[in-house]
């Protein structure tokens, strides 16, 4: 069975960059990422790109170059970017093509996402004063936190990680530490989530270049093996984001069903994890998703975040670039920005922030709208 | 004086003479509810469906607190930062059918609590055409 390698990498700095729009924001990545691989645009032989709110991807070879390659738009919610790279990697793995890139950049408006639910009439879901998804997760950590007792002290503790994190990410937004008690009494938006304890809509670009890994060697020295790239749709009876009924029955949401069928194709398990990157939305979810992984069982989280085991030198490090709470959510770049953070730290290049003990196997995973999930397990 | 009522859309609110009611589906092969009404199950994935008012008292299942004001468009009601008040939201489940989600008229942390009993009514968005544009809520009843 064809293996696939990720050889070639490039980000674009996440945050507010005013002047450039999303889409340059992509093209400025996959420059970088082929530099990265020592490629030119012209031999790359296919791409899958996407964003949310900044366009079209396919558009951006008016400034790449005219090379006539196939390029597919990808548009599928929160899992944008892990579907262009899950569709990048079945397409290797189909034999069609070698050498591909998956594209993901995103600028959206300031402030929580405006969710438009109605194309003709009245609106009247967001007209009521629904239909924001901070409500959604406000909503699910309250009722875990009390189910599983999670403390609004541990809450705190995951976005302070964050803002540590990220001082040390050249390329996050938010660089600037935090205390537990600043997080704590910032304005409450969500009850009981506070300002920093959620990310913020923002943008960036990324792109990944994969081909088939007994060629790697011939763009890499260190070249990333992409052993899962997984994407669901929700079932019967689970608790999604923008749900005006929800039904009496309940089943795992999303990213258990992904995060299993992740862990059975890459044949092996959560505890050979060695660094994860966890959908931070908001500080509950990274908690929720460490369980919902499979990474500790429900109520854990409460012990581990007080031992720092998420924390770099920890024994699991959790979002070591500072994840979306510090990068925010680009929605179209935010999945590949989770593996683009992963290859560096398999490749053992990730500087000051770099996981101790030579990593061997990463992890990253994204929920969201409208009830979606991508995981995607990595190896060197 | 009171103004007549409008409802933010009669084919998911409907204001009776015995107060608002919220349209929904119900499966007619498997017992599936759905709010607002749609033309298959989720469950089953039948077309078997039909139109039912839903019930109007049920138990908090999730709550949390609107604390900013909603983005206008799309956003009915009072948006601006100096006159906004924060709103309860949560879900009800209605025994035997489902859970809805819903604004609720309580919107302080200390007066929620899972599994608190709660019933049907309406809140004011906003007036349009000297009539007050209401939507449907949940308040904490005895």
């Amino acid at each position: 069975m064809t293996r696939i390698a990720i050889v070639g990498i490039g980000i674009h700095p996440f945050g507010r960059t005013e002047g450039v729009s999303g889409q340059d924001q992509g093209s400025y990545a996959v420059r970088a990422a082929c530099k990265d691989a020592g490629v030119e645009w012209g031999d790359i032989e296919f791409a899958y790109g996407g964003s949310m709110a900044a366009g079209a991807a396919d558009t951006m070879v008016s400034k790449l170059g005219l090379t006539g390659l196939q390029f597919i738009n990808v548009a599928n919610g929160c899992a944008t970017g892990g579907s262009a790279l899950l569709s990048a990697y079945s397409t290797i793995k189909s034999g069609a093509y070698d050498l591909g890139i998956a594209i993901g950049f995103d600028k959206h408006e300031r402030g929580a996402f405006r969710v438009k639910t109605a194309s003709t009439g009245r609106d009247w879901y967001g007209g009521t004063g629904l239909a924001l998804t901070t409500q959604f997760f406000g909503m699910k950590i309250n009722r875990y936190m009390s189910e599983y007792g999670i403390s609004q002290r541990t809450l705190a503790r995951v976005s302070a990680k964050a803002f540590r994190n990220a001082e040390l990410n050249e390329n996050a937004w938010r660089r600037k530490p935090l205390s537990e008690e600043e997080i704590l009494h910032s304005a409450m938006l969500s009850y009981p989530l506070t300002q920093y304890m959620f990310c913020s809509p923002g943008e960036g670009g990324v792109a990944l270049i994969l081909a088939r890994a007994d060629q790697a060697h011939k763009y890499t020295d260190k070249p990333i093996f992409l052993d899962a790239a997984v994407v669901k749709s929700r079932r019967f009876g689970s608790f999604e984001v923008l749900a005006p009924s929800l039904a009496l029955d309940w089943s795992a949401g999303p990213t258990v069903d992904t995060s299993k069928k992740a862990f059975e194709l890459a044949g092996i398990g959560p505890e050979d994890v060695d660094v994860a990157q966890l959908q931070d939305t908001e500080s509950g979810a990274e908690i929720m998703h460490m369980a919902e992984n499979g990474f500790c069982e429900h109520g854990e989280q409460e012990f581990m975040l007080e031992k720092g085991e998420t924390e770099i030198g920890g024994r699991l490090p959790v979002n070591t670039d500072g994840g979306c709470l510090a990068n925010g959510e680009p929605v179209g770049a935010s999945g590949l920005r989770q593996v683009y953070e992963i290859v560096h730290q398999l490749r053992g290049d990730a500087g000051t922030r770099q996981v101790p003990n030579n990593p061997k196997v990463g992890y990253t995973h994204v929920y969201g709208s409208p009830g979606i999930s991508g995981v995607n397990i990595l190896s060197r | 004086m009171a103004l007549t009522q409008l409802s933010i859309k009669d084919t998911i609110l409907e204001l009776t003479d015995d107060g608002p009611r919220l349209i929904g589906m119900r499966c007619k092969d498997c017992d599936n509810h759905v709010f607002p009404y749609q033309e298959g199950c989720n469950r089953c994935t039948g077309t078997n469906v039909e139109k039912i008012r839903l019930g109007t008292k049920g138990k908090l299942w999730a709550w949390t607190v609107q604390g900013f004001p909603p983005k206008a468009p799309p956003y009915l009601g009072e948006a601006s930062p100096e006159k906004f008040q924060p709103y309860g939201v949560g879900y009800v489940e209605i025994d035997g059918q489902l859970k809805v989600e819903a604004r609720l008229t309580e919107s302080d942390p200390e007066k929620l609590q899972v599994g608190m009993p709660m019933e049907l009514t309406t809140v004011v968005l906003c007036e349009e055409d000297d009539r007050d544009l209401v939507t449907y809520a949940f308040e904490p009843c005895a």
